[in-house]
């Protein structure tokens, strides 16, 4: 396993290196800075660094107002208070504005772990897809992170990066560039196409290592960004292997696999599983056994192959 | 009933010359006299009477209650240019009480923002004057608003910005008293005294009834002017109708330094028009054609 790297260091560190290259990026946390990692932003520039303590709404409102006013708002806090806090605000103040803020939140999914209910973010993505205008991004690893913060920074309009807490293994190197709305090939296959977000793709890459030695040749895409989603690549994935796995940190409904499933039923039906949340809420629980408790590991992405080819 | 045509109504840019102390004569005056203000602010209600009830529905209370604050602002407070509505430096107003957009449109309208013409288009398929403002297609509007509770935090945001590019211009935000009933409203409060933004004020229309009733008897919201003085605010009260009071109140607020001014204005829900007087019926209903004859009768 290659080195793990925390996502939520990169985007401090990020916000850090585009704060002294764009002075018109203004940071918001709600006190949470030491946690979403604002907190070096926040050091570095302590006058363009807004903590609106523990009030996501007017946070939100804020970040519009400034963005109305022409600087360039990064938000932070944790996934499940925003959009969960403050989804009218996102919603009237941000989307239908068009508004160029930059909603980065972490401790996303249910790898948050111990904290519990309360914390497990399983529905932002519901949330946050289903406004119009809004990009969406669910980076795989640290260098994905960077790139992705870098790309909301120079294009306009609201933007989602979810980030979860726990350190992740790299899947790329360095050299990599993210290629907003462009889903990438983690590995060739022809048997099937495991199509995944976020921490679920070095799952994806550790189920397909296993199926190969049961003969099976998996494809597996990461589609980081899902909104606007690569339609184009789904299909041909769809078309070429015959089978489509989505797998996600995330309730089943409204996230990955619905956008995925949607793109096929119109363009390219075959056979698809889905490895994401049930309709359920997960509880207290270290994250290795909440992912496996709630069926987010490799075994479950390998038991969904098997279903679905055998539906081919 | 009769309606205005576009084309036989005056505009306030006809009637009120630019201001000979303006280093640019494009910047709005501030030189309007009470008496022209007072003549705008009847044209003004005569517009939000004949707009509401062409489309046959909206906001006319709320928008009757605001006519002499907003008068004020945009004919004496606001340095804005209506021929160029992203002016970098235009003090900015922003309409938190999103149903009182009518108000909002008839002044921008009578300022030469756009016709006055098109006020009749208000609520139609296509129009530019959405039921509530919409930043995004009005000239002039600085805010899509009608979710109450949002305006102050975005309002702070930009006083913020304007603070961080050492712009000076001033930031003006309406709310309606019911509105204060939105927690959004008193983490704004809150915040604004924090960051000390003396470059914000913001206004409340307390016309003390929402759309089920009196405030008192909805959700009382006294001690009133009390929970924004412990926010950290500086705290005026006027008679929201009376445009010397007004003027005198924007005025001494530019004076005010390290905090936010709150102007609590006292207003009467459908001032103007006898049947519209204190009826809530009126929040978020349109007269009818047969009360807009009377109506304007009233106003004439």
């Amino acid at each position: 396993m290659s080195q793990e790297v925390s996502l939520r260091e990169t985007y401090g560190q990020t916000l850090v290196e585009l704060g002294r290259e764009n002075p018109d990026i203004v940071v918001l946390d709600a006190d949470l800075s030491r946690s979403t990692m604002t907190k070096f932003f926040a050091r570095e520039f302590p006058g363009r660094f807004f903590d609106c303590g523990i009030a996501e709404q007017n946070m939100v409102g804020i970040a519009a107002g400034l963005a109305a006013s022409g600087k360039l708002p990064f938000v932070s806090t944790f996934a499940v208070f925003a959009p969960g806090h403050c989804f009218d605000q996102i919603r009237m103040s941000i989307a239908q504005p068009k508004l160029n803020v930059k909603l980065v939140t972490t401790h996303s999914g249910i790898s948050v772990g111990e904290d519990g209910t309360s914390h497990h973010s399983i529905e932002d993505l519901a949330l946050i897809g289903s406004l119009p205008g809004f990009t969406v991004i669910v980076p795989a690893d640290a260098i994905e992170t960077a790139q992705a913060v870098r790309v909301a920074a120079a294009c306009y309009g609201p933007f989602y990066i979810r980030l979860c807490r726990p350190k992740l293994p790299l899947v790329y190197t360095e050299d990599y560039r993210f290629n907003l709305g462009k889903a990438v090939t983690m590995r060739q296959g022809n048997d099937a196409t495991i199509i995944a977000i976020g921490i679920m793709v070095i799952a994806a890459l550790e189920a397909a290592e296993n199926l190969k030695r049961e003969g099976i040749d998996c494809r597996v895409l990461n589609i980081s960004t899902l909104k606007p989603i690569d339609e184009a690549a789904i299909i041909e994935a769809a078309a070429e292997t015959g089978a489509i796995i989505t797998a996600e940190e995330h309730l089943e409904h409204g996230g990955l696999g619905s956008i995925v499933a949607q793109v096929l039923a119109r363009h390219q039906p075959v056979p698809m599983e889905f490895v994401a949340i049930k309709d359920t809420y997960a509880k207290s629980g270290n994250a290795s056994e909440l992912l496996e408790r709630y069926g987010l590991t490799a075994k479950d992405i390998e038991q969904g192959v098997r279903s679905a080819i055998a539906r081919k | 009933m009769s309606l205005p045509e576009e084309g036989n109504l005056p505009s306030i840019s006809d009637s009120v010359t630019t201001s000979a102390n303006s280093v640019d004569a494009e910047v709005f005056s501030s030189s309007a006299s009470e008496a022209e203000m007072e003549a705008i602010a009847k044209r003004l209600r005569r517009y939000i009477i004949t707009m509401t009830g062409k489309a046959g529905s909206g906001h006319p209370g709320g928008s009757l209650s605001a006519v002499e604050i907003l008068t004020t602002l945009y004919l004496r407070v606001l340095r804005h240019k209506p021929s160029d509505p992203q002016w970098a430096d235009r003090d900015r107003f922003i309409l938190s009480k999103g149903h009182a957009a009518p108000l909002l449109y008839a002044t921008l309208a009578e300022c030469g923002y756009f016709p006055v013409g098109e006020l009749l288009t208000l609520r139609q398929m296509d129009s530019r004057l959405q039921g509530h403002t919409d930043r995004t297609v009005t000239p002039g509007v600085e805010m899509s608003a009608g979710a109450l509770g949002q305006g102050l935090s975005f309002a702070l945001g930009v006083a913020l910005a304007g603070r961080l590019n050492s712009q000076h211009y001033r930031v003006y935000v309406l709310l309606g008293d019911g509105e204060c009933d939105e927690g959004q409203v008193w983490e704004g409060a809150m915040a604004a005294a924090h960051f000390k933004v003396d470059n914000l004020v913001a206004i409340v229309d307390n016309n003390g009834q929402q759309i089920d009733g009196w405030n008192r008897d909805v959700m009382n919201l006294d001690p009133f002017p009390m929970k924004w003085q412990a926010f950290g605010w500086h705290v005026a009260e006027v008679d929201g109708h009376d445009l010397a009071q007004l003027i005198q109140t924007f005025d001494q607020a530019k004076l005010v330094k390290g905090q936010p001014t709150v102007i609590i204005a006292h207003t009467i829900k459908g001032k103007g028009v006898s049947f519209m007087e204190n009826n809530p019926d009126f929040h978020g209903k349109a007269p009818n054609a047969e009360e807009v004859k009377i109506a304007l009768k009233e106003l004439e």
